[in-house]
């Protein structure tokens, strides 16, 4: 067992800013853990820009955001990066085990910050009914199949619920040539920032349908259509106004959850030392919103760690 | 002729209302900075965006190198640009900022790496 001042669990925005945060102010034993082989999280396949314009007064994309901070990291000896480094317990002791190829770690922490941000709701949270053929990808699963791996994963695509990421993946899949037949959504309101309405659904003519709901997506192998009805104030398919889209991919963007099922692990237990910051903490709208959050997460651990 | 627009400065989204003479933005309402003023005349006159893209990377850490237009560049010209990004390769270890290819199409713009490859 290794032990440790502070070992912060996730290398995305969150962790990133607490690990910096806690060093300024005095912890000089840090360990962060980081289950891809780099830092930067879901930064990394946020190609597109609306970054940094609180926290660093201009625009950038995900990836120069997160490489301001990969770069301040890597200037910073104290901060130890252990990457490909998956935690898979988590005790009341502030005990951690982490896998990383070809061995299984554990470390006892004086003080640990849970960064694990969040993760997309999935088809089953929202009751679509029908088959279950290929096709049907979460909005930020078909981001990174586009944006990190190359792949473009359909051709017509029909996008269920108008998260941010839906919103930005509708422009992102009409710049790659694909078509976009329509944003589906059952509240009366973009569920995403107005101003991604505007950019990526305006600009390119996309279909934005509001009070509808998907009520059934067709396919054997593959999606070949859904069908899509207007909803009620109870959002109940209103008889009769159903009609049908065809199209080979489905994309689900219907909200984001925090991620903390580590933190499930101690079973609600208050455990002094132990602290949750960023999206695994509240899923902010904007990454400046993580960042504040989460340096005030490596203050206050820094803090009760000079209280020991 | 009133039009109404939504700024896409920053998250804050503001429904900008816009007093239009022969194609010219005489007033703008509904700004809560300054941003929103110089937008919605640009929006009407000449309407223009940052596009970000990937290029394909050969050899490299990763498969694909995140882009982007180092200004913005007429809307109208988005498909024509993609179609010169779909055509580059990258080969060589890169640092954010640096550019993959010069003055795309004559709009004196450049387009820029943003993440770092090796």
């Amino acid at each position: 067992m290794i032990k440790r001042d502070l070992v912060i669990v996730g290398g995305g925005p969150a962790g990133m800013a607490a690990a910096i945060s806690a060093h300024e102010n005095g912890s000089k034993d840090i360990l962060l853990l980081e289950r891809d082989q780099y830092l930067g999280g879901i930064l990394n396949q946020c190609i597109h820009t609306g970054f940094g314009l609180e926290y660093f007064k201009e625009v950038l994309t995900g990836p120069e955001y997160a490489s301001r901070f990969i770069e301040k990291i890597k200037d910073i000896p104290n901060i130890e990066v252990s990457l490909k480094s998956f935690v898979v317990k988590l005790t009341t002791g502030k005990e951690l085990t982490f896998l990383k190829p070809g061995c299984l770690t554990q470390v006892r922490a004086k003080a640990i910050i849970m960064a694990t941000g969040c993760r997309e709701k999935t088809r089953e949270m929202v009751h679509i009914a029908g088959f279950r053929p290929a096709g049907i990808f979460s909005a930020g699963l078909a981001q990174k199949l586009i944006n990190i791996e190359g792949l473009l994963p359909g051709k017509e695509v029909v996008i269920v619920g108008s998260g941010d990421i839906g919103l930005i993946m509708a422009r992102r899949f009409r710049l790659e040539g694909a078509s976009v037949k329509a944003v589906i959504e059952i509240k009366k309101t973009s569920r995403g920032l107005i101003r991604n309405v505007a950019q990526c659904i305006e600009d390119f003519d996309i279909p934005f349908y509001l009070s509808h709901k998907i009520t059934k997506i067709y396919g054997k192998d593959r999606v070949e259509k859904v069908s899509v009805s207007r909803v009620d104030d109870a959002f109940n398919a209103i008889l009769g106004s159903e009609f049908d889209i065809a199209c080979d991919t489905v994309l689900i963007s219907v909200g984001l959850i925090p991620e903390n099922e580590l933190l499930e692990m101690t079973r609600g237990a208050s455990v002094p030392g132990l602290f949750v910051c960023g999206n695994s903490l509240k899923v902010y709208d904007v990454v400046d919103s993580v960042t504040k959050d989460s340096i005030e997460a490596g203050r206050v651990a820094a803090e009760y760690l000079k209280g020991l | 002729m009133i039009k109404k627009i939504t700024c896409i400065e920053c998250p804050k989204g503001c429904g900008l209302e816009l007093d239009i003479e022969n194609c010219h933005v005489i007033k703008v309402s509904g700004n809560k900075c300054p941003k929103g003023e110089k937008y919605a005349i640009a929006e009407i006159e000449d309407p223009v965006r940052i596009l970000t893209s990937t290029v394909a990377a050969q050899g490299l850490s990763l498969k694909m190198v995140p882009v982007r237009t180092d200004k913005p560049i007429p809307k109208s010209r988005m498909r024509e640009v993609m179609k010169e990004i779909k055509k580059l390769k990258i080969s060589k270890p890169q640092l954010p900022g640096d550019i993959v290819l010069k003055n795309i199409l004559g709009l004196n713009v450049d387009l820029i790496v943003t993440r770092n490859v090796c």
